[in-house]
């Protein structure tokens, strides 16, 4: 039973690594890249990249902000709202854990059912979109109609649950 | 039974044929689900007719005074309630310490019945709810089972479960206990995980986490829950099978069940504050992490995705190693790194004999022995072996769930006895996917042998329609060609394919052909069944006698069989009785912490312990004063304002079960916060003796003088017939207590605590010390 764990654990995380070609491009960058922490002047961590053979790092990172901007552009649109619905209710949420550092957490239930009230709604965000996506193979005979009312049906037992939880 | 025939092609009257025969699968399922309930319910009644409907054991009978405090005066009081009936003087707050999920449950059916007029006693609800909820947990197993491998196997696993002895044991009728419940929840939860796994619907996941709460409001064992779905969740993230329906399942259930969990009083805040939950928020993180990974490796470029990795990889990486360290200074701050003593004694069964006697003293909560897993799961602990390879073949999320849960089931009943009834959901389900592979095997190779029904096209039909009303998992071969791994379908998708697809006719011969050469010899198919069908019967029956003598004890009421018949030892409902009629209302007894419930509950008297044990040094002060001399003793019991005490003495029948036997515990939880009491001095050459070889400290205590006292009557040379000696003190008078009631069989023998004397004698006579030597055995009339 050992050796089959093994099998699928050694195929799986070659699948989740692997790269489809490798240029010779590619293995340069691999090997002649690295990453230096230094503290600047204004006491900020900076990253910096060692050069290597080739083309600098810091190009790479500008490569890699730019593709992931272009891919991201081409997401739909009522994808990226409820993106900006789950990026909203984790900044509710770090405002409240910042609020809290500040004022002290006496009642802690308060506390509680106001950060987990926002994580829980990012997270049924974040299903939402999984099952709305047109992308994911798994949900394409799911009507989104039918993900829009389990995601507020769940919506509802959470606020309900937190309502009561506030005190 | 003949199919409507329709007088067209051949096609249309196999589908007929095909749906016909799922429907009388559907009906003949359900028949067999209900006689399942029936019997998971009527093979828990053996106490009732043996003895009667009444409340077995010690810890029912204080869920039986709550529910009875919830049906009288309704559910805000229920939660206020502050009980100053028990642990006295401290009270206890019965509304934040208790799992109120049996009690709820209960008063809910029965004021539910008595809405309908159907006046049944609260008795009679509480006594009868646990069978009722092994029904339904018999039928939580079809439907987990089901999902896993299969409406067979499901329907195996569920008659299996209703009548395994593990189970039965603390479902009796009369045994209303929290498992009683629990355990309906624990399987019923895991259901709706694997289902929402298997569908990805959030609805599913919705209904996991109010079943989450269900078990929550029942049972501590909910931690056994929150830690293994965690664990469950790593391994698929580990073995490469992660999905997205992974994460659907997993993170609502984290989020929605710590709040849920949150507002039973008794959990409260530790839901965010113990060690038992961090492995939750652990696994959320990572699953976030990792299905963030995902999804930028979707939507980026490989060589991109390459260069993301190592930018990201080192500063995740530095911000990982601060945040754990964090983490490891606030957990190692606290003695015991945020576990509780109870989970602590689970991971290291050593942990409570060092530091926690009581919980060690407790018999359930002691290793199991080897005849004790072939008393309590019989033929499936080796069914249970097969069950884990046919999960493998192939192997799906919900298969690694169940091998997961077997596998932690195991290690945990290993640990303490009591969990052995964690382990028999898990047990009866892989033994009945063994089982149902075992009799598909062997029936699809009799049926493949048969004569005349061996032409291609009857077996094409035959073999698609069995294997879809079976829905085994070797029926995607025939029905989808072998996807990528990255892809795998939900079990949804594969059951909505019900049709037979038009197959090529030479895919199909080549199809048959592979299955014939499968096919085992058809004499050796028949016996094989056979021997199967007998060992189910050999299961049948030990379960029956199980049931019928060894778990339908209530244990309040005890008999024996004797030459002049049966002989019914009644005497802890008698001393209870005597207690209610002849003390007043605001009398304390004092006893041993075992019949705290039962004195509150029967005698409705106010006791100074009780079975909840929260306080280690209310018991010790107890065990002090049963184990000092007679004044120490008068001394602190006067303190708490004790009238009576009450000592369980078993000498007489032979009772086993009895204080003497107890004492020794009573020794070490009280020398455990008394240092005065010392566990050597009851002790002749480290073994522990009652008779003439007694050390003096044990035979001037007060257990050993309100056990014996006036024994030596009874046959002239006190005998004691449970420690088969003759005690060593024979002849002694009781100074500070008289005794007021002793019950027909000396089982229960109560004591009144003298009043302190109104004139107090010269002052010389204070210097004379007490009794701590071998004093004479005469009493003295001392200054009190």
């Amino acid at each position: 039973m050992v050796w089959v764990f093994n099998y699928l654990s050694l195929n799986c995380w070659r699948d989740f690594f692997t790269v489809k070609k490798r240029s010779e491009e590619e293995v340069a960058i691999e090997f002649g890249v690295f990453i230096e922490k230094r503290r600047s002047e204004e006491g900020a961590i900076e990253f910096r990249a060692k050069m290597g053979r080739t083309s600098s790092s810091k190009d790479d990172a500008q490569a890699l902000f730019h593709s992931l901007r272009s891919a991201y552009a081409s997401t739909p649109i009522n994808l990226k709202i409820i993106d900006l619905y789950v990026g909203f209710a984790v900044f509710t949420a770090l405002i409240q854990v910042v609020y809290m550092a500040i004022v002290g957490s006496f009642p802690f239930n308060s506390f509680l059912s106001g950060v987990l009230s926002c994580v829980g709604t990012a997270v049924l965000a974040v299903c939402l979109r999984i099952q709305v996506n047109k992308e994911n193979k798994e949900f394409k005979d799911l009507p989104p109609e039918r993900a829009f009312a389990d995601f507020v049906l769940c919506n509802l037992v959470l606020h309900l649950v937190i309502m009561n939880f506030l005190g | 039974m003949a199919a409507p025939e329709t007088s067209s092609a051949a096609v249309p009257t196999l589908y007929t044929n095909n749906t016909l025969r799922n429907a009388f699968g559907g009906v003949l399922s359900f028949f067999i689900l209900l006689l399942i309930g029936v019997l998971a319910f009527s093979i828990r009644l053996f106490s009732v007719i043996k003895y009667e409907s009444v409340i077995h054991e010690f810890d029912p009978y204080f869920n039986y005074r709550v529910t009875q405090f919830l049906t009288k005066n309704g559910i805000y009081e229920f939660w206020n309630w502050f009980d100053d009936r028990t642990w006295y003087p401290l009270g206890r707050v019965i509304g934040g310490t208790v799992y109120p999920g049996l009690t709820l449950t209960a008063g809910t059916i029965w004021w539910l019945l008595n809405s309908l007029n159907i006046p049944l006693s609260v008795e009679t609800v509480c006594v009868f709810t646990a069978p009722i909820f092994s029904a339904f947990a018999s039928w939580a197993t079809y439907l987990l089972t089901k999902e896993v491998k299969g409406a067979g196997a499901g329907l195996t696993a569920a008659a299996l479960l209703a009548m395994v002895p593990s189970y039965i044991s603390r479902s009796v009728a009369g045994s209303y206990d929290n498992e009683a419940v629990a355990i309906f929840a624990l399987i019923f939860t895991f259901y709706l995980y694997i289902k929402t796994l298997n569908t990805g619907s959030l609805f599913y996941a919705t209904l996991n986490s109010i079943a989450y709460f269900y078990m929550v409001c029942s049972w501590g064992g909910y931690t056994f829950i929150i830690n293994l779905i965690p664990m469950h969740v790593l391994l698929c993230i580990v073995i490469g099978r992660y999905s997205s329906r992974l994460y659907i399942a997993y993170a609502p259930l984290v989020v929605l069940g710590t709040l849920l969990a949150a507002l039973v009083p008794v959990v409260g805040f530790n839901a965010v504050m113990t060690s038992e939950h961090f492995a939750s928020f652990l696994v959320f993180i990572i699953i976030h992490v990792v299905a963030f990974v995902y999804h930028i490796k979707g939507i980026l470029s490989p060589k991109m995705f390459k260069v993301a990795v190592t930018l990201v990889a080192s500063v995740g990486l530095a911000v990982c190693c601060a945040v754990i360290a964090v983490l490891i200074a606030l957990v190692a701050s606290s003695p015991t790194k945020g576990w509780s003593g109870r989970s602590l004694s689970l991971l290291d069964p050593t942990y409570a004999s060092k530091y926690i006697p009581i919980i060690a003293s407790v018999s359930e909560h002691q290793p199991p022995t080897w005849p004790s897993y072939f008393m309590d799961i019989n033929v499936l602990a080796f069914l249970v072996p097969a069950g884990i390879i046919a999960c493998f073949l192939p192997l799906s999320d919900a298969s690694s769930f169940v091998v997961l849960y077997i596998a932690t089931s195991v290690y945990f009943s290993g640990v303490m006895v009591r969990l052995m009834l964690v382990l028999a959901p898990a047990a009866c389900i892989t033994s009945g996917i063994a089982l149902s592979q075992a009799f598909d095997v062997f029936t699809r190779s009799i049926k493949f042998q048969l004569p005349g029904i061996s032409s291609n096209a009857e077996v094409d039909a035959g073999e698609a329609s069995s294997a879809i009303a079976e829905a085994q998992n070797d029926a995607v071969k025939t029905e989808k060609p072998e996807e990528t791994s990255r892809d795998r379908p939900s079990r949804k998708n594969k059951k909505k394919e019900k049709e037979p697809v038009e197959k090529p006719s030479t895919k199909a011969k080549a199809k048959a052909e592979k299955k014939r050469l499968l096919a085992l010899p058809l004499e050796a198919s028949a016996i094989s069944l056979l021997l199967l069908v007998l060992l189910g019967a050999f299961y049948v029956v030990h379960c029956v006698w199980a049931a019928a003598e060894a778990y339908s004890a209530p244990s309040i009421v005890l008999t024996s069989h004797s030459h002049d018949g049966l002989h019914v030892f009644d005497d802890f409902r008698e001393a209870y009785a005597w207690l209610h009629h002849n003390t007043d209302v605001d009398d304390k007894v004092a006893s041993w912490w075992d019949y705290g419930y039962q004195t509150t509950a029967m005698a409705n008297r106010t006791v100074i312990v009780d079975n909840n044990t929260w306080n280690n040094t209310h018991i010790a002060t107890v065990g002090t004063a049963m184990s000092s001399p007679e004044k120490a003793a008068w001394e602190i019991f006067h303190s708490l304002d004790v009238k009576y005490v009450l000592v369980v003495f078993g000498g007489l029948v032979g009772y086993p079960s009895d204080d003497i036997n107890k004492f020794l515990w009573m020794v070490r939880i009280g020398g455990g916060v008394f240092p005065h009491i010392k566990e050597p001095d009851y002790l002749r050459d480290g073994q522990y003796r009652i008779d003439s070889q007694g050390t003096p400290t044990m035979l001037n205590s007060l257990m050993y003088k309100l056990s014996y006292y006036r024994f030596v009557e009874t046959d002239g040379k006190g005998f004691d017939r449970v420690r088969r000696t003759e005690i060593g003190k024979k002849y002694f008078k009781l100074t500070h207590f008289e005794e007021v009631f002793t019950t027909h069989h000396w089982m229960v023998r109560i004591y009144k605590l003298k009043s302190p004397k109104n004139r107090i004698r010269g002052k010389t006579k204070k210097s004379k010390s007490k009794t701590g030597s071998a004093s004479s055995p005469k009493g003295k009339k001392k200054n009190p």
